[in-house]
Order: structure tokens, then sequence, then C-alpha cells
């Protein structure tokens, strides 16, 4: 079970307005939801590593760090373009405090 | 059926153009019923089409996938053309470069007929989950086609696409392949890029062809797998212990797994009915049927919906209002006013996700937040390598598992909306491949008494696609 406060602190976390309704409502959903979760407690893991992932035989992918000439398949400008809202070239958002 | 089309392309008993008119010609007819399409790229398909026409006039080569029409599910990037993700934060998104898997298609020549729907940002099972209304089931129209690839298994039973790239996270490929009677095929982990693919849970994402059969379903996969140096995850595949079957027509010489956790209480009776014949059937064609365990199968679908979400979660956390994308507030109003950055982020995620994506994003940073790691996804984390473990072990001793795909054929439009659990049970039989990162295939090999297509799955060990087709075809030959 989770409590209002806990779901208004998570909504928190995970940066989604909440109203109390809406609150009210996921509180119900997320909290049946982690009641079937309690099923793993079931399930003894002492000793056994978490996975790594879908992959087999995972290995990490070097290279070195040097410039490429490869083109990039995008240009900045045209990235930058993309934000809902840009001045001199830059990306504008509101204030941080 | 690309094989005969690509002949008829090449002995110019059609153009290429022809071909797309035609089933351009049908989107237009049935998609405003079927809502299998968001983005309709017709001008970019005639383009493609008439570039492929003037080849073969030409005499030139041209590949297999050369002017056949195709689809792509609308979380898979595609240079110049809309891509949603079925989200209204991306509504008005041109995607600025290609996924590689679309790259490999389209430099074959392909012609991309549009872009299908899909639950948002592929969180679903039954494409309800899209901001831009569902898609309808073409065998009942007030069902499901099933989900998150919805919108391509319907284009492909509707003849709207001759196949389409799909993606599967936790059965998005093969369920809704299952529901809508075609050939469904979820890749080894690792074996096609997932780069320019929209991430939902990169741990489990994987794109996959919706095909008519299981020969398109081998084109496809060949032509869009291998190692890519913009995904890291991506590797060159080295096919291991692969068994090629001497006869055409026979299995014999291969060991079947029936996992006994596949066939439980509640799977409805006709479904089990028509996999049990499937089981005679691989038997007759000589297969050896060998009655196995996987039990850590029931806790698949809880790990599962701890993982996912938590990776989402992380994944998710870009659709912010800030770089692309829409933006929550009215700047100049007093309406919906944010005065702090933190605020556009929250009333921008408020207003353009939807409900269960929101879900998703909570229940993920909730298992990953602070006092509730261990007990959530370091658990599930656990438990995943032991569900991996179950299939290294099982394949020790069989070529090949086959189950249902699902636990039921199709259900209603609206009938699993209101509990999202109910809904999420929908997938119990498909996590486990995603989870262990083995190849699965869903192919119809049956219909309900009311006419709804029924799947039966395939799995396979790492790598050894081949060992589905080689199954799959055998099986498709001894008319299913």
């Amino acid at each position: 079970m989770l409590t209002k406060e806990e779901v208004k602190h998570i909504a928190d976390l995970a940066r989604i307005e909440l109203s109390e309704k809406e609150t009210e409502k996921y509180q119900a959903q997320l909290g049946k939801i982690l009641d079937y979760m309690e099923k793993l407690k079931q399930v003894n893991t002492i000793g056994t590593p978490i996975s790594d992932g879908g992959m087999i035989d995972l290995e990490n992918v070097w290279r070195e760090d040097e410039i490429s000439d490869r083109q990039l398949v995008t240009s900045d400008k045209e990235l930058i373009s993309m934000a809902p809202e840009v001045e001199n070239g830059q990306v504008k958002v509101e204030s941080v405090f | 059926m690309i094989q005969e089309l690509h002949q008829k392309l090449i002995t110019k008993e059609i153009s290429a153009t022809e071909l797309a008119r035609d089933y351009l010609r049908r989107i237009e007819e049935k998609n405003p019923v079927l809502n299998a399409f968001i983005t309709v790229a017709e001008k970019e398909a005639l383009k493609q089409a008439e570039k492929v026409d003037k080849k073969i006039a030409n005499g030139d080569e041209i590949s297999l996938l050369a002017g056949i029409p195709v689809a792509i599910k609308d979380v898979i990037m595609t240079e110049g053309i809309k891509t949603t993700a079925g989200s209204k934060i991306l509504e008005n998104y041109i995607a600025p470069y290609d996924a590689t898997a679309a790259k490999k298609i389209k430099d074959a020549g392909a012609v991309i007929l549009g872009k299908n729907n899909c639950d948002e940002f592929a969180m679903g099972s039954s494409t309800e989950n899209s901001a831009f209304g569902p898609t309808k089931n073409p065998h009942d129209l007030a069902r499901v086609p099933g989900g998150t690839s919805g919108g391509s298994s319907c284009a492909v039973a509707a003849d709207l696409s001759v196949y389409s790239l799909g993606t599967d996270t936790g059965g998005s490929v093969r369920q809704p392949a299952a529901f809508c009677g075609v050939v469904g095929l979820k890749p080894t982990y690792g074996s096609v890029s997932r780069y320019g693919l929209i991430a939902d849970a990169s741990s489990l994402d994987q794109i996959g062809p919706l095909t008519k059969n299981v020969a398109d379903a081998k084109i496809v996969f060949d032509m869009i797998k291998g190692k890519d140096e913009k995904d890291a995850t991506s590797v060159s595949l080295k096919h291991k212990n692969i068994k090629t079957l001497k006869q055409k027509d026979s299995l014999a010489g291969f060991k079947i797994g029936i996992p006994q956790e596949y066939f439980i209480k509640g799977i409805d009776a006709e479904v089990e009915i028509a996999v049990r014949e499937v089981i005679e059937k691989v038997r007759e064609l000589g297969a050896e049927i060998i009655e196995v365990s996987l039990p850590y199968t029931e806790y698949a679908l809880a790990v599962y919906y701890i993982i996912q979400p938590a990776e989402a979660s992380a994944n998710l956390a870009r659709f912010d209002g800030i770089r692309y994308g829409n933006r929550g507030i009215t700047r100049n109003t007093t309406l919906n006013y944010a005065d702090k950055l933190i605020d556009v982020y929250k009333k921008t995620r408020a207003e353009f996700l939807g409900d269960e994506v929101k879900r998703r994003i909570m229940l993920g940073t909730y298992a990953l937040s602070a006092g509730y790691y261990d007990a959530y996804y370091k658990k599930a984390g656990q438990v995943r390598t032991l569900i991996r473990k179950d299939f290294k072990k099982v394949f020790d001793k069989v070529d090949i598992l086959l189950t249902p795909t699902t636990p039921t054929p199709a259900f209603k439009l609206g009938e699993k909306t209101n509990d999202p659990l109910t809904m999420y049970l929908e997938d119990i039989f498909t996590v486990p491949a995603n989870l262990s990162g083995v190849p699965a295939m869903s192919l119809p090999c049956s219909k309900t008494k009311t006419g709804l297509p029924i799947g039966v799955q395939l799995i396979a060990p790492w790598f050894n696609e081949d060992a589905l087709f080689e199954v799959g075809e055998r099986l498709e030959k001894s008319n299913l």
C-alpha cells in the first residue's frame, strides 16, 4: 500500500504535476500493482547477482577519444531549432531558482 | 510474399509505383476505420517507388526489399517524417535522422508508406494507450489488435502494408501478431540495432518484423540485423549450435520442449486446444516432444513490471518541454503560468503524457527511489538472473520451446483499460523472452469459433533465429 504523501513524493521526483483526484487514482492503482510485486519476496536470491540485462557475453565498447572526421548526421543548428523556445541560437528556459 | 512480389517487379509484371498506389489506395479506404497509421507518407513513398522503377528499367539489380511497401511503428525514427511515439508530447516531432533499422531497409529500396499507430512510448498491450486513438482489430472491429505494435499487426493483416517494423519490449510484436493472425519476430537482444528507436526500456527493447509469413520474417530480419557502432549493445551475429534440418517437410531429430508453466489455469480453452493441436502436429512431423519446466516463469511478470518501468522512468526524463516536443506553459498569460524551470517540467509532463506512461514513470521512480531500491529493482534484477538460468538449462535439453503466445484471443476495446494489472497479465507468456534476451516468434495456428486468430509462440536459444524459421516454415507448410 502507498500513502497519499508517498504518491505525491514520487510524482514530485518524477516531475509530474498531479491533481488531488489523480493522486487518489494513482494511489489505488499503484498500490494494487505493488501488492502483486510482493510475490518476489518468496524467491531466495541470496548470493544471486543482478542481471546485466538482455545480453549474453556483455563487453564494454571502447574507442579512442579523438575528433572524428565523420559528418554529424544532424547539424547543431537543426537540433536547437527543434526546441519550443529559441533565442539567439540558444534554447530559452525559465529561471532555475 | 516478398519473394513473389520481387519476382513480379523484376519481370515487370507490376511496377513499384503501381504497387505503392495499390497499398496507398487501400490505406485511404480502410485507415479511417482501422486507425493503423498515424502518418501516411504518400509523397515520399511514391518518390521512392519511382526510383526503384527507374532502376528496374535500367536493368540494375535490386534488393529483395526494393519497391516493397512497408510501414514502420511510430517509435522508430524516420528522417523528415513525423515520429510521434503515439504521444501528444511528440505530436509535431519530425525525426532529424533515421533509425539504423529504418535506414537499412530504406537503403535497400523499401517503399515506406507511413508510420503505424502504437501505445504511447510502447507502453501497453492493446494500442488503446495511443494519444491518437486506438487501432481496431481487422478481424473484429469491436476488439483490440493487441499492442504495443497494434498498428503494425493491423496494417499487415488488413493488407495495408506488406510488412511492418515493430518493437518488442515485453511482447509488443508477438502479442499483436497473435491477435491479428500474422507472424511476429522478437530477435535476440542485441541482434538488431536500437539506434534511432525512441527508448522504452533499453535492456528489453528489440526491433522486429511483423509479416504475412515466416519466409518474409526471415528476409526482413536478415536485412536489419547486425552490429552497429551507434548501439553499444548490438553484436555481430555468431550463430551457434544451429541444427539445419535435412528434410523439407520433416522435423525429425528436432527436440521441442513444452514448458508446463505456460499451460496455466486461466488460459482460454480454445487457445489451449489450438496449441495442443500444434504439439500433435510437430509430433507427426517427427519432432521429439519433451515436457520441460521453467520454474521461475511465474515471477517473470512481476520482474518485468519493475524493470521496464524503472528503465522507462529514466529514459523518459528527457521529455520535459525544453529541447523538443510540446511545452506545457503559455507565456504572457496567467493561465497555466510557470515562473520556475521545475514547474515547466511538471506542467509539460502533466499535460502531454498519457495516464499509462505517467503510471509507469511513477512506478519506476518508486522502484528506484531511496529506501526501495533493494526491495524492488535489485530483487527484480536478481530474479531476472534466475529466469535467464532457467532458459540456459532448458536449452541443454531441447532445441526450441513451444507455447501459446497469449492466454486469450483479442479482447474487446475498453475491456481492460480501467484495471492496469489485468492489462499487464496479458503479457505473461511473452515477457520471459525479453528478460532473458532469447529470440521468439509468434505465428498464427488456428482461429476461435468466432473467427479470432490464435497464435503459437516458438522460443529458441540466443542467436538461433534460424531455428525459429526452420520450425515455423515447416509448421506453415503442414497447413497449420
